[in-house]
């Protein structure tokens, strides 16, 4: 027997560790010292972590979620000494359906196998692929292959992977470069980190198979310093990788060289874009430059470079084993196969979800995710980060792929799916945006550095109530200039929030401004509490108000000072009866 | 080399450094690496750091300040025993991340990027810790590691804090 805890960042958020422990201890105390205890990645359930599987064998004999230390008892003298499943912390139907419903290629092995041993994922078939290539596949079979596959890049821009390792490996030169982008710097996705935490050889797997395509004999991976634990696992792994001889000189016997380092990067949103990387890898601002020359020809240290996203690597391995016409046979007609989406908001049952390309919105947010938490209305759900869009409830038909998508105003992008209800305010959510992607400006192009700031202030103004006639004119002027006066990818895409939200939710930024309302009761300036007559007169709020706005006898329905009042919800918060209204 | 940058150097060894320069001697591009290390052990980057990593290496205190300035995750000046990573991604700020901030600033007294007086906590605003599901999500990065707190509510918050001040 077998017990495993899930420790992804997310899993030990919710306190896997201190499972973990006590795991071990109870077992320890029962005289069951002999059953193990292992670690895997997250399985994407992250709603309910931490989970604990207990393996009989080879065989998965029962998942336990939501396993809290103090739970640990019950499943060490129920289950595994007692040989009687704990039913009542046992997964629900329901939740097993969040991943039955998937389908797995990039996620294949993330919550199943420990990511901190090689020999697991040689047992499930890892590196087979990588074999199979560099013995007996020539570089262009393996580029013909993914073109079969049709894998298009899952970092944002969707370019096809064939196409920029072929570019790659026809541009000469005594050295070339093989990167991954592991900065996953869209705030609201996660699935890239999951891929590191969880499988991270997949990842060297599939960059050596993309290595050996182009004729690199050094790979760089460049990840977040915010992601220490992915960090640590690619260390563990690419050092028993060179144990194994799986990355090192002459893998398999087959003349093939390819090692692996990593770069941490320092926090710089545009560093996803692909010449900013590369300044950033040579220890330089992470300014992008003009293209042409592209990477493929001047890359890193000017030598031909490919790079490409985690993701996109994960899926290479899968490739080259199952054939690309297995992955082409998932998906829609121009974007194949599956893509992981991270689905986090205002959802039930949040997590990571990895499903064929094509499937309507809403049978991913309410099929999988299973709706919008204490059942409030869905009102839309934002895509591909500050470089996307909000898509409204109305649109929750929308097939997820690249096309659709677009059409929508919004992208794809790393696959970031943030839920919104009724009360996110649209305008704010552009405003959020705007501010995330002014601070992250490089400053090298003047419409991005100061047409951003500019909307920013704009949209501030009308957060605040101050909004003016023509103010919804000059962001959608601004947003065009903007688009085409910004050299990289984080200025041609920075205006897409905010034009998305004036397409579908114009009638907010009118409300705003012209009737100084926020519907969504969020804005701080545009709201009014009051007191309603279900007052008992308690007190409590006029004690817990910071100003003193609120006056009223014992036992008498208390009334606010509008004048004094701050608007900080804490007489709404501490009401036992539900008598603040806020409007 | 002008005067203040030799007073400057000759104020401290670096002896922790050294070894971090010396493996980084003549590999290119190395700077945010070294950079990084430095932070590690001295906290932040202070100017007879950058003076110093300028010096052993040949990197102008311009370039050296530059890089420094451009990537977020580099301090020029010195922050608590804890560090509070209060993450502002999109699924936080969905879920509340400004009441929890506003919390966290009503107990310590401490705004984004100021530490409390008597330099146990520094609160920072980051882009996103990629723990969307348990949001709002801050990391608290101190002498013991990092530990993350998931689904936090402004008593939780408070909690929590006080949890880590309690450790003495």
């Amino acid at each position: 027997m077998k017990v495993v805890v899930g420790q992804g960042s997310c899993g030990i958020a919710s306190g896997a560790r201190k499972t973990e422990d006590e795991l071990v201890r109870k077992l320890a105390e029962s005289g069951m010292g002999d059953v193990t205890v292992e670690k895997t990645g997250c399985v994407g359930n992250c709603y309910l972590e931490p989970i604990v599987d207990v393996y009989d064998g080879e065989k998965l004999a029962a998942r336990y979620v939501r396993v809290s230390p103090d739970k640990a008892e019950q499943i060490v003298e129920g289950h595994i000494k007692g040989g009687k499943v704990v039913e009542e912390l046992l997964i629900s139907k329901t939740d097993e359906e969040f991943l039955s419903k998937q389908e797995r290629i990039v996620l294949r092995n993330a919550g199943y196998i420990n990511p901190e041993s090689i020999d697991e994922y040689i047992a499930v078939g890892g590196y087979e692929g990588l074999r199979k290539a560099i013995t007996s596949m020539t570089p262009d079979g393996v580029i013909e292959e993914m073109k079969v596959s049709g894998l298009r890049g899952r970092g944002g821009a969707g370019f096809p992977t064939w196409f920029k390792w072929n570019a790659a490996k026809n541009n000469r030169g005594d050295k070339k470069y093989m990167v991954c982008n592991a900065d996953e710097g869209d705030p609201g996705a996660f699935m890239d980190r999951s891929v590191l935490e969880g499988d991270p050889h997949s990842l060297l797997e599939g960059m050596a198979i993309g290595g050996y395509a182009i004729g690199a004999s050094e790979g760089v991976i460049y990840v977040r310093a915010e992601y220490p634990l992915a960090i640590a696992r690619l260390e563990i792994a690419i050092g028993q990788a060179r144990e194994k001889g799986c990355l090192g000189k002459d893998i398999f016997g087959s003349g093939f060289d390819f090692d692996i380092r990593i770069k941490a990067g320092a926090g710089a949103f545009v560093c996803g874009e692909e010449t900013a990387l590369i300044a950033s890898l040579e220890g330089e601002r992470g300014m992008p430059r003009l293209k042409p020359p592209f990477p493929a020809e001047k890359g890193f240290w000017q030598k031909p470079t490919n790079i490409n996203n985690v993701e996109t690597f994960a899926n290479v391995p899968w490739i080259i084993t199952s054939g690309g016409e297995a992955f082409a046979a998932m998906g829609t007609d121009k974007s194949k196969g599956t893509k992981v989406f991270a689905l986090a908001g205002k959802i039930k049952k949040g997590g990571l979800v990895e499903v064929p390309m094509g499937l309507p919105l809403k049978d991913v947010i309410f099929g999988i995710g299973d709706g919008i938490k204490n059942d409030k209305e869905f009102k839309a759900v934002q895509m591909g980060g500050p470089s996307g869009g909000c898509i409204p409830a109305a649109l929750s038909d929308t097939p997820v792929d690249y096309e659709n998508i677009t059409k929508t105003g919004a992208i794809v992008g790393s696959g970031g799916m943030i839920v919104m209800d009724e009360d996110t305010c649209m305008v704010d959510m552009a405003r959020y945006f705007l501010d995330f992607t002014r601070k992250e400006s490089c400053g090298k192009c003047n419409y991005c550095r100061l047409g951003t700031k500019r909307m920013l202030e704009i949209l501030e103004r009308i957060t605040q109530g101050k909004g003016e006639d023509g103010d919804i004119e000059l962001l959608e002027e601004l947003a065009v200039k903007i688009k085409d006066g910004s050299m990289c990818g984080l200025g041609q895409t920075a205006p897409n929030p905010v034009l998305t939200t004036i397409r579908y939710f114009r009638n907010e930024y009118e409300d705003h401004i012209y009737n100084k309302k926020c519907t969504a009761h969020y804005c701080k300036s545009l709201i009014t509490f009051t007191i309603t007559d279900k007052c008992t007169g308690c007190t409590l709020c006029s004690r817990k108000c910071p100003v003193d706005a609120i006056k009223g006898d014992r036992k008498q329905k208390h009334e606010i000072d509008q004048d004094k009042c701050i608007r900080c919800g804490r007489c709404e918060e501490a009401c036992n009866f539900s008598a603040i209204l806020r409007d | 080399m002008c005067d203040n940058c030799g007073a400057a150097v000759s104020r401290s060894d670096f002896k922790e450094l050294e070894p971090v320069l010396k493996k980084y001697a003549g590999i290119e591009g190395s700077l945010i690496s070294i950079l990084q290390k430095a932070q590690d052990i001295y906290g932040y980057l202070s100017l007879e750091t950058i003076n110093y990593i300028s010096a052993r290496m040949g990197i102008t205190p311009a370039k050296i300040y530059g890089v420094a300035t451009f990537y977020t995750q580099f301090r020029l000046e010195p922050i608590g025993e804890y560090l509070i990573m209060l993450c502002q991604g999109t699924a936080c700020h969905v879920n509340g991340a400004a009441l929890i901030e506003e919390a966290i600033t009503d107990h310590l007294g401490i705004a984004d990027g100021e530490t409390t007086e008597d330099n146990k906590f520094t609160l920072n605003n980051v882009a996103c810790l990629g723990c969307c599901s348990l949001a709002p999500v801050m990391m608290v990065k101190g002498p013991e590691g990092e530990e993350t707190f998931g689904n936090l509510t402004k008593e939780s918050v408070v909690k929590a804090l006080d949890g880590i001040r309690a450790r003495g």
